[in-house]
């Protein structure tokens, strides 16, 4: 079966056969209300009632699947889209190497599966409650419009995994789809599942570092889910990417024009020392050493999403064939890991050394290594922005051990180059590492909502191509009254 | 899998189960009035033996010996305490239960003495609920697997937070192919009363049950959402010290340290002398009788403290006997002597038995009560030898009952100018000190006789001769002098020929006749399901749950159902 356009017929768009699954129908029909409501009460603030230039998937064909248009955020079309099926799938890695992949849940994997999904799933829309107050300081009509985007997608991804839940996990599942709709970001009593997604976004700063550092985590997990020996959640994670690559695109790009209207208004003002934060700031722009702060503290975070570097979770999900590697299948091994090792930092009498572990067990060491690499790109493309309008600067990432709530580095202090603190120092220093709260004080302060055709706020750039290709006064974004 | 020992972490040749509350590494004790709070924050570095991290607040035997000692010390210098709350000390977990990777590394020997000196501790949890009036609240935020969950089970009263992911599981079988091995399936359906069907589906979810579920479920008692979670524990704290009978203002003792001399061969504490002979596999522990005649009054027993005689010989005795369990494994059997007067012994019963509504006399009682049930525990042969000049009387009579053969000499030693063995019975001997079953010693050794329990009630405070004592079935054998040395010589070294396991096997069979308790079948089940499990490769093979653990590798299992 090979479906690649999107069947509206029902009122649950999708390329998965609901009409002829009645009992799969029936499940999200039913959820479908639960979801409107959760959107109504924690979707983007404000805005429920504007029409936003939107694009909603058509068909999961690579090359034509979006189509934009204006459309209500609560009216988007929601659906269950999943990448066409592979002929002769086969699970790419683990015990059962080399078998044809699963089209039902397989028994004994049965409750790894579903948390697996559940963990996934509960992140999609606590990004989209974290967000939800950004609208109203938009930097623009464009910004805002990228905003919403990523928190209709979410919420796709929030279909996406509940159609899982809904098809292969029977009464399990459907109680999962309503926790996910029960727990709220941040919330003292019901709290999203992973520490990140509880913290605020409170600016527009944090949601681009957001967007870059955290949701590129979800594209490194959605990647190694891809790999799945389980096919549906392999597709399902597959078109997620194609989404999910918008995401991350907001993420560089956001922080990119940050940077580049800071370092133009320093070369314009004449201040050539980026560390004179408060020359800097009377220009109205963000200091580049904030931004880096702001780097630290999303980039450590994300970090602590990876879990454990070793891990016997990591393990046991690879060697059951259910999360995989990134780029699994171009990885030239035997894909089963019984008897490599992987180089793991760790923390050892008192000192910071590199050790070898049993490679099942150090996967998601192995998928941060991936991910760190995958950053480190986007922010030499920062530096190259930084490099090009001639200010002496540039930005890194900091040391893994820096900041940790999770794993080998969680009990010490360290600086962003990895030099070990005690306490004291740590608790005295900490401001020139992580954003204060004066930082913090002077970011919102620059955070004004700009709502003219065009205009953008005075601390950003405005984007080189507007979306669609369409031009720079474009009304991305027709705001109800 | 080799039974390799392995090496303690802090370089001592033996397993100590003597704490401190100033050296804990796991636990916090904090007080406020009448309730005490019992934070369970397991030093990750703090293993016991070398080989493991205990990660999130899992456990070993050396976290359960500072637990054990803390509820000790919670009775005896805390008694103003009338309800205990028991929780962690971490974040997002209450306790992931035993540390697996130490399961998986442990010699068979040590798996059972730590399963078993588990449940010991968890038993006393709930006799300090049942019988000193002090219950425990457990509060479970985070994770509760496995012996996490079999902690919580040992309390009166469990609340769970709701706030979507804070489960209570037993993971043991589908996670680790074995049992959850301290009474969490024998509580589950006989304390909390689960349906044996939701049981089962209990039993096989890794993840556990959480929220309104674990309740309908009987698995906890409430749930609270996290905003209102200290409200109510504070007031389910107020609600359970209401109903307890403790009086206020109690003030406590001291258990101060216990004086030990450890030397090659032997053990030296001041009221009990341990000695080794290994060639012939014997431990022969002395008890000394009290010194002077018990004080006066309940107030000089206090002011005696730790030092007062009943409470002195409990602790060391249960120390002596917790070090020969776990440190003396070739020991085949441990012989009981005494030393002193039996009316001296008498008096201090009389004593304990007139002030035993005293709290410290009580809670003397209940110590000597669960040291008494730690020996019934204990997998080694049990013999009592009553020779001129011991003071096997009331309490320590029980020892003679608790042996799984006593032999009594008939008169005087030859040459010796000693007067004759005798042993007495006091009331303490007829429902103080329940065995695991349930009944008392005596009960339990007249099962099918009652004129004999009658007979012996109608000697109480007589000192009774060898041959009296063995026609009231209160000895095995009394041999005169001429029989004495070669009987009891050729006794121990038939025993020491017999197979260990099975000489474990009888004797356990044979100590608790009649009928089960909750207690009996924790330990009966443990040691015939979980320790038969612990020994098939389907755990404990280098394919089995237990060793692939942690690898991400599968078990392959023995799919024949025995």
């Amino acid at each position: 079966m090979e479906i690649m356009n999107v069947d509206y017929s029902t009122r649950i768009p999708n390329n998965v056969g609901l009409t002829e699954d009645a009992r799969v129908l029936k499940a999200l029909e039913t959820w479908h209300p639960g979801y409107l409501d959760w959107w109504r009460d924690m979707g983007p603030e404000g805005f429920q009632e504007s029409l936003v230039y939107l694009r909603t998937a058509v068909s999961v064909d690579p090359k034509g699947w979006a189509k934009f248009d204006y459309v209500r955020m609560p009216e988007y079309r929601w659906g269950i889209l999943l990448a066409p099926a592979e002929a002769n799938r086969k699970v790419p890695f683990g015990q059962h190497y080399g078998e044809p992949a699963w089209q039902e849940v397989p028994g004994e994997h049965r409750a790894m599966l579903r948390r697996l999904v559940v963990i996934q799933g509960d992140t999609e829309p606590a990004s989209v409650e974290q967000q939800r107050h950004l609208g109203k300081t938009a930097p623009s009509l464009y910004d805002m419009r990228n905003l919403f985007q990523v928190n209709v997608e979410e919420g796709r991804h929030l279909w996406a995994m509940v159609y899982l839940l809904q098809k292969y996990f029977g009464r399990d599942g459907r109680e999962e789809s309503e926790g996910l709709l029960s727990r709220r970001s941040g919330s003292t009593d019901k709290p999203r599942m992973l520490g990140a997604f509880n913290e605020e976004t409170p600016d527009w700063l944090s949601f681009f570092m957001f967007t870059f550092f955290t949701d590129r985590d979800g594209k490194m997990q959605l990647e190694s889910l891809a790999q799945s020996g389980f096919d549906p959640l392999s597709r399902t994670c597959r078109f997620m990417l194609t989404e999910e690559a918008h995401h991350m695109f907001v993420g560089e790009t956001g922080i990119g024009r940050t940077i580049q209207r800071t370092c133009e208004a320093m070369q314009a003002a004449g201040v050539p020392d980026p560390n004179d934060i408060e020359r800097v700031r009377k220009l109205g722009v963000i200091d580049l050493p904030t931004i880096q702060k702001k780097l630290n503290l999303h980039y450590s975070l994300s970090l602590d999403l990876f879990g454990s570097e070793v891990s016997t979770n990591a393990a046991n999900a690879f060697n059951a064939g259910l999360k995989g590697r990134f780029q699994e299948t171009k990885i030239e091994d035997d894909h089963r890991l019984e008897n490599s090792t992987y180089p793991v930092l760790k923390f050892v009498d008192g000192k910071i050394k590199r050790v070898d572990e049993p490679a099942l067990t150090a996967l998601n060491m192995r998928l941060r290594d991936d991910y760190t690499g995958d950053c480190g790109k986007g922010v030499e493309r920062w530096n190259k922005i930084i490099e090009k309008t001639g200010v002496q600067a540039r930005l890194e990432l900091p040391h893994v051990a820096f900041h940790r709530q999770i794993g080998e580095f969680r009990d010490i202090h360290a600086t962003p180059h990895g030099e070990l603190l005690d306490a004291a120092s740590w608790q005295k220093r900490k401001d020139e590492f992580l954003p204060s709260k004066a930082d913090g004080d002077f970011i919102a302060a620059l955070m004004k909502p700009v709502s003219e055709l065009g205009k953008f706020a005075g601390w950003i750039s405005p984007p080189k191509v507007g979306i669609d290709n369409k031009p720079g006064d474009f009304e991305y974004v027709k705001i109800a009254a | 899998m080799a039974d390799v020992q392995r090496r303690l972490s802090n370089g001592a040749q033996r397993i100590d189960f003597a704490a401190d509350p100033a050296r804990y590494r796991h636990w916090k004790l904090k007080f406020d009035g009448d309730v005490a709070t019992l934070l369970m924050d397991v030093d990750e570095k703090g293993g016991l033996f070398e080989g493991y991290d205990l990660k999130l607040n899992s456990y070993d035997l050396g976290v359960d010996i500072e637990l054990a000692d803390a509820l000790t010390r919670l009775r005896f210098e805390h008694p103003e305490v009338k309800v205990l709350i028991l929780r962690s000390g971490k974040p997002r977990v209450f306790c992931a239960g035993a540390n697996i990777r130490m399961l998986a590394s442990s010699t068979h020997a040590d798996k059972v003495n730590f399963c078993k000196f588990t449940n010991e501790t968890r038993n006393s949890i709930e006799d300090a609920s049942e019988n000193s009036n002090r219950p425990t609240i457990c509060v479970v935020t985070g994770a509760c697997a496995g012996g996490g969950y079999e902690l919580a089970l040992a309390a009166d009263h469990i609340i769970l937070t709701d706030d979507g992911s804070s489960t209570v599981a037993l993971p043991e079988l589908p996670l680790l192919a074995v049992l959850p091995g301290t009474g969490g399936l024998t509580r589950v359906t006989d304390k909390r009363k689960v349906r044996r069907d939701h049981a089962d589906v209990f039993c096989t979810t890794e993840e556990g049950i959480k929220g309104k579920r674990a309740v309908e479920w009987r698995l906890v008692d409430e749930v609270v959402p996290n905003s209102k979670l200290e409200d109510v524990v504070k007031t389910r704290a107020r609600e359970f010290a209401k109903k307890s009978n403790r009086p206020a203002d109690l003030k406590g003792i001291a258990l101060t340290p216990l004086q030990r001399k450890f030397a090659a061969d032997s053990v030296e504490y001041g009221s009990v002398a341990v000695s080794f002979d290994r060639k012939a596999r014997i431990a022969t522990v002395i008890l000394r009788g009290p010194k002077s005649p018990p004080p006066a009054t309940a107030a000089d027993m206090t002011s005696q403290g730790a030092e007062f005689w009943p409470l002195k010989l409990a602790r060391e005795l249960d120390d002596a006997v917790l070090d020969i369990r776990a440190n003396e494994l070739d020991i085949a059997v441990i012989v009981f002597k005494s030393e002193g007067e039996g009316e001296q012994v008498l008096a201090y019963d009389k004593f304990l038995d007139t002030n035993r509504d005293h709290w410290l006399a009580r809670e003397i009682r209940l110590l000597w009560k669960r040291v008494l049930k730690r020996i019934d525990l204990t997998s080694r042969s049990l013999v009592a030898i009553v020779e001129p000049g011991s003071c096997f009387a009331g309490t320590l009579a029980e020892i003679v009952l608790a042996a799984d053969r006593s032999y009594m000499l008939i008169g005087k030693r030859d040459g010796g100018n000693r007067p004759p063995a005798a042993i007495a019975l006091a009331d303490i001997n007829f429902g103080a000190y329940p065995m695991p079953n349930g009944l008392s010693r005596l009960q339990s050794r007249f099962l099918g006789e009652a004129p004999a329990l009658d007979a012996a009630r109608k000697v109480i405070g007589t000192m009774l001769d060898a041959v009296t004592a063995e026609k009231l079935g209160l000895v095995t054998f009394a041999y005169d002098d001429i029989d004495w040395d070669d009987e009891i010589r050729i006794f121990l070294e038939e025993r020491a020929s017999f197979s260990p396991d099975s000489l474990t096997g009888m004797e356990a069979n044979l100590r608790f006749g009649g009928p089960e308790t909750m207690e009996s079948k924790i330990f009966a089940r443990l040691t015939a399901w979980q320790n038969w499990i612990f020994q098939r490769p389907n755990s404990v093979g280098e394919e089995g749950a237990l060793r692939r653990y942690g690898t991400g590798q599968k078990p392959v299992f023995d799919t024949k159902r025995v």
